[in-house]
């Protein structure tokens, strides 16, 4: 019974292992409240034996009648003093800990936009006056607290990583902040916590929490142009990319294609995920990406590309991966 | 000898302000000990059988009885149940495994939204009226309701309107934006779901303020004499908190719904950034309503162990006046709770805090609700009945939704749970334990009341125990699944988050439960006809309804007794023996018409004798154009949802017409016991008077919740209003309210005028009252027209144009009212001593007078001040 017991206990803690978990923090806010969590837990369990456990004494095990006076005492300790007192102290520290997890950031500036079913990113280091954009993936640095706003195009998505700390809404036509202190870097998995439409579960994002000289490096490249492609097949991916209107929605930095309409794909091949965060970066996701995003996405705004031929289609992911 | 002391009808008014009860009051105890013969027991039963006789044959859809309109009532609640619970085993098979495709992701879209609007709309909120039509009048020795054809009226339009919102689902067109329809993904749906959800909703929204209003007047004015408000049983207390909530809570909602609808048929910007709108308005009127919504679904279950708890503790309840001040409280409290559904929207830490420390703050009243059953437990010898076996899993149940409830109130650990699986499960919980397992423990408690028979003791406990453990292995993973990141409202999910194994549990969880509620439906349905009959009362209880016998007789209390207790049944030993008699008041019905008896607010004095409405197809007939006006527009059908509007507003009034305010052959009646009672009243005594009031309370609130939305553009929006725009003209806005002050006080003139017998210049004012406020609504019309507002360019002139609309279709309202008087006098079924419709007509006009010169002052004055 007792190694029964034991065994759940571990099956159950270890499960709170997760990229997306709430109970493995991986950044200041989340660490807290998962602190919190635990002690909450305790108390909700013991209070929740003492009400249920007085009700089962009174109806089946202890048939004494009590006096009135005592019942009426009992009421007013149980119903008003202790919740009171459990209440005020919970409260108090929560309103206490609320204006920390939304301290101003201290030199880095995300912006987050919400689109269907994706995230456009910009980061503004202190003092920059244009943005660097990327999409689906955003990168902070380890140690410090960066502030980021969130909006939304067309209907509201919610800007969550559990590790890191709680969500914000986006919501058109407003601007919301929120900041996020991360601790140890790793790769965590966000995703949209406000229902979008159709596609609402695949709108997730890879968080990449860095050291911050580690994070000061991929900022400056990823501020760089597209890099040109390399291999004939590359280099034949690349005009497929403009003379079938890629161009038309995607912003490849250095190219003719600037619309902004789609994610930035300048440094596709270096983030971690495809679609975000439906698929692996890799030749095969891309090729079933082009040729099928409905298939991947339902409601998706791009179209498929699969009129194209196979040896296109290879071309046009050999380019987009060399995008790094 | 109740025909005896009938008194000639009066001829002035002035003899008739003086028309007061006469006779014995209190009765004394020689009098109720007196016997009554037993031919005259005999025979006034025949009348009274006579008189409450339940149509049969295809005419039994006509009967508008509490005891069948209630059976009705909660049957259908019980059906929409069952069905939206099949949704959700659909959609836990969907979730089952990783990456399913059992669903698309449109239909899980669709099947969740259903499944939440129909638990909230067609379960949980009809319920508890059903089970109050079908119990309070019995709790309250009454006979029925003080209206009957409204509750059928109300039954239809639910019915009605249920089927097509719930049936949109096997056409593949039902909403898909979730239960709370947050714009712009709502509003820029395309196809008929969130028309249907507006249109469908809003329509049953009505329905349940009737039912509420009538509740309400239930228990203010059909308590048997004697009963003093603190000697009424805890449900009828419970019931006038949440009729209260009800009535507070859905109109914000309806004027959402409003502004919804116009933003999608005509385009008016109300919740669209680009155009000066924000979507945060609705969810601010959403949840307004929403909050309370979970408090009104709550709190009846409570009432219900209310009265379970005493009977199986065999003693009366232990702080009676703290639980009634707890549920006043709670009712108070959960209005102040909305904005703890929206703490990641980026609101103030302000409101933040604010609204956490109210969402703890409810924890008390709620508590102090439990606390004193478990102290009824602790004085009573408790004999543990089936019943009390559902309310203890309720309480189990509850109170880890309550305590998990405390962990999300606190904003900052809201911020990771909301919209995860975590708040799922909380929401569950305290549904499941705070609505679920207490109506079925009632349903268990008073089936014997309701059909003479009882459920097997023995499928009473399978159903409870595979209920209790399907439900705790359905939600209890489903806490961890929400820690581990999974969020609601996804219709799949990737398989190496660690979440699989846990919807796995979950999915097979939910099918538990639906064995154990089928379990509990064969139980409830299955035939019982060879069983005997229960003794009266099977559970040795203390309140009136179980003073009921054959169910057979739909005249409720054989004789309306005279209370002095909270448990009449337990310390009035002779008061059933009395009622059966006929010893009590209105023991007869001499005129072969159903009455019932009308008594003073506070202290139950007895004030009236009414006459009572009987089956009739115009309630049926009215619901079904009413279904017709709000149904046929989701489909762009206007010209027919016009006439079928037309045809309703000319069945309801057919129907006021043939059956109220009915000029009495004899102005006071002998009710037994000495006492004669009145047979008409206008005015604040009359129960059509308070229903009005009632209403006029609930209307009013949905126009607090349109210049709500005016004063949260002007603070949350720059643009409102934007530079430079037109604004409504000043002149005719002023013109628009002189002619509604106008109409406002030559109606209530007349109403002054007419009483002291002054009928010519009463009907004089009755031609020129409508005229005015014809001329007000086109003077507000006018003023938005001719400056040329256009509504599609922006949320300002949309909200004016808005008020606009509300205040015509309300003026409108108000000029038939006042031709209906008019008519009514023509016709000599008004007359100054008998003038009820005056009163309530003039009592609309109060209100509606107010609301009209208001919204002159916010569509002329206030934006040119902003």
């Amino acid at each position: 019974m007792k190694i029964g017991i034991a065994l759940a206990l571990t099956v159950v803690l270890a499960s709170c292992e997760g990229r997306q978990s709430v109970l493995s923090p991986a950044g200041r806010d989340a660490e807290v409240l998962a602190n919190l969590f635990w002690w909450m837990l305790g108390g909700a369990v013991v209070l929740w034996l003492f009400v249920n456990g007085l009700m089962l004494y009174f109806s089946r095990i202890r048939r004494k009648r009590h006096s009135l006076r005592v019942a009426q005492w009992f009421i007013f300790m149980c119903g008003v003093v202790l919740p009171t007192t459990v209440l005020a102290g919970l409260l108090i520290f929560a309103l206490r800990e609320m204006p920390q997890q939304r301290e101003p950031g201290e030199g880095l500036t995300l912006r987050v936009t919400g689109e269907s079913w994706w995230w456009r990113v910009e980061y503004w280091p202190d003092g920059a006056d244009e943005p660097v954009t990327t999409a689906n993936e955003i990168r902070l640095p380890a140690g410090s607290r960066s502030e980021i706003e969130l909006a939304a195009n067309g209907v509201i998505h919610s800007f969550w990583i559990p590790a890191l700390g709680g969500k914000t809404d986006m919501i058109p036509g407003r601007v919301n902040r929120m900041s996020l202190e991360p601790t140890a870097p790793g790769t965590y998995r966000g995703q949209c916590a406000e229902f979008c439409g159709l596609s609402h579960a695949h709108m997730a994002l890879e968080a990449v929490v860095m050291a911050p000289e580690e994070f000061e490096r991929w900022l400056g490249a990823e501020a760089r142009d597209a890099r040109a492609p390399e291999g004939a097949e590359a280099k034949r991916g690349k005009q497929l990319f403009l003379s079938q209107g890629c161009g038309g929605c995607h912003t490849v930095r250095g190219t003719p294609a600037t619309a902004r309409v789609g994610p930035d794909l300048t440094h596709l091949g270096g983030r971690k995920s495809l679609a975000a965060g439906m698929l692996p970066m890799d030749r095969q996701s891309l090729v079933g990406w082009l040729s099928a995003p409905e298939s991947i996405k339902p409601g998706v705004n791009m179209p498929g590309y699969d009129h194209l031929p196979p040896a296109d289609l290879q071309a046009l992911a050999a380019y987009l991966e060399g995008l790094t | 000898m109740t025909d005896s002391s009938l008194h000639d009808p009066p001829r002035s008014a002035a003899e008739l302000d003086e028309r007061q009860p006469q006779g014995q009051w209190p009765p004394s105890e020689e009098m109720l000990a007196e016997p009554v013969p037993s031919d005259i027991q005999e025979a006034s039963k025949e009348r009274l059988r006579a008189a409450w006789k339940t149509p049969t044959g295809i005419r039994y859809l006509s009967a508008v009885n509490n005891s069948v309109i209630g059976k009705w009532y909660s049957l259908t609640a019980f059906g929409f149940m069952l069905a939206a619970g099949v949704l959700a085993l659909l959609m836990r098979v969907q979730l089952a495994v990783p990456e399913n495709d059992f669903l698309s992701s449109d239909r899980f879209n669709q099947f969740f939204t259903m499944h939440g609007s129909a638990m909230m709309f067609l379960f949980a909120v009809p319920m508890f009226e059903a089970i109050s039509i079908l119990l309070l009048p019995a709790m309250l020795g009454s006979r029925d309701m003080p209206f009957p054809r409204l509750s059928a009226y109300g039954y239809w339009c639910f019915l009605i309107g249920g089927v097509f919102v719930l049936g949109s689902v096997l056409f593949d067109a039902a909403p898909s934006s979730g239960w709370f329809m947050y714009p712009p993904l709502a509003t820029e749906d395309e196809g008929v779901g969130s028309d249907i959800w507006l249109l469908g909703l809003s329509f049953i929204e009505i329905a349940s303020i009737a039912a509420a209003v009538e509740l309400i007047v239930g228990v203010i004015k059909c308590r048997p004499p004697g009963m003093r408000i603190n000697l009424m049983p805890l449900y009828g207390w419970y019931v006038l908190v949440v009729g209260g909530m009800i009535l507070f809570a859905f109109p914000p909602l309806i004027a959402g719904d409003l502004l919804f609808e116009l933003e999608r048929s005509l385009n008016w910007p109300f919740f669209d950034p680009e155009r000066g709108g924000d979507p945060l308005l609705w969810q601010h009127l959403f949840w307004i309503f929403g909050h309370p919504e979970v408090y009104i679904i709550f709190l009846p279950s409570i009432a219900i162990a209310s009265m379970v708890v005493p009977t199986a503790a065999g003693r009366p309840i232990v702080g009676y006046s703290w639980i009634v001040l707890s549920a006043v409280g709670t009712g108070f409290i959960s209005f102040g709770l909305w904005v703890h559904h929206m703490f990641t929207t980026g609101l103030p830490a302000i409101s933040l805090g604010f609204f956490s420390a109210a969402s703890e703050a409810v924890v008390i009243p709620t508590g102090v609700q439990i606390f004193a059953f478990i102290a009824t437990l602790m004085v009573g010898r408790v004999t543990v009945i089936l019943p009390t076996l559902w309310i203890a899993g309720a309480v189990a149940i509850f109170t880890a939704g309550g305590l998990t409830g405390v962990m999300v109130a606190l904003a900052p650990f809201d911020w990771q749970v909301h919209d995860t699986y975590f708040i799922v499960a909380h929401l569950h919980y305290t549904l499941f334990g705070g609505m679920v397992f207490p109506i079925i423990g009632g349903i268990y408690y008073f089936y014997p009341f309701i059909t003479k028979k009882k459920m097997s003791e023995r499928l009473g406990r399978w159903s409870f125990w595979v209920t209790f453990i399907g439900f705790n292995v359905c939600f209890l993973p489903m806490h961890l699944t929400g820690l581990l990141g999974m969020p609601r409202r996804v219709w799949t999910y990737p398989g190496d988050l660690g979440w699989d194994w846990l919807n796995m549990i979950s999915t097979v969880g939910s099918f538990v439960i639906a064995a154990g509620i089928l379990i509990f439906a064969w139980d409830l349905l299955r035939p019982k006809g060879r069983q005997t009959l229960t003794e009266r009362n099977p559970w040795n209880a203390g309140t009136l309804e179980w003073s009921h016998d054959v169910p057979t007789e739909a005249w409720g209390a054989r004789s309306v007794p005279f209370v002095t207790s909270r448990y009449p049944l337990w310390d009035q030993p002779e008061i059933v023996e009395r009622m059966d008699a006929g010893r009590f008041y209105l023991g007869d019905a001499p005129e072969g018409r159903r009455e019932t008896l009308i008594t003073s607010a506070v202290d139950a004095i007895p004030q009236l004798v009414v006459r009572v409405t009987g089956p009739a197809w115009c309630t049926l007939v009215a619901a079904a154009f009413t279904g017709g006006a709000f149904i046929l527009p989701t489909f762009g059908i206007y010209g027919p949802a016009i006439v079928c509007g037309v045809l309703a507003i000319a069945t309801v009034i057919w129907w006021l017409w043939t059956a109220t305010a009915i000029i009495p052959d004899k102005v006071m009646k002998d009710v037994g016991l000495g006492l004669t009672l009145p047979t008409y009243v206008s005015g604040p005594k009359a129960p059509g008077w308070w229903a009005i009031f009632i209403t006029m309370l609930g209307d009013a609130t949905a126009f607090a919740g349109l210049i709500f939305g005016v004063f949260f553009f002007w603070t949350a929006r720059p643009d409102f209003p934007p530079d430079g725009a037109a604004h409504a003209s000043a002149a005719l806005t002023t013109t628009a309210g002189v002619l509604l002050a106008g109409t406002w006080l030559s109606t209530w003139f007349a109403r002054g005028l007419h009483r002291a017998g002054h009928v010519t210049i009463a009907r004089a004012l009755l031609i020129a009252a409508p005229i005015m406020a014809s001329g007000g609504a086109a003077s507000l019309i006018g003023a938005v027209w001719f400056p040329g507002l256009q509504p599609a360019t922006h949320a300002y002139p949309a909200m004016m144009c808005a008020l606009v609309v509300w205040s015509v279709a309300h003026i409108l309202c108000g000029a038939i009212m006042q031709g209906y008087c008019l008519a009514r006098s023509l016709a000599g079924r008004m007359l100054p001593e008998f003038d009820a419709d005056l009163w309530n007509t003039t009592l609309y006009w109060h209100f509606q007078g107010v609301s009209g010169i208001v919204t002159s002052l916010m569509i002329g004055l206030v934006p040119r001040v902003m």
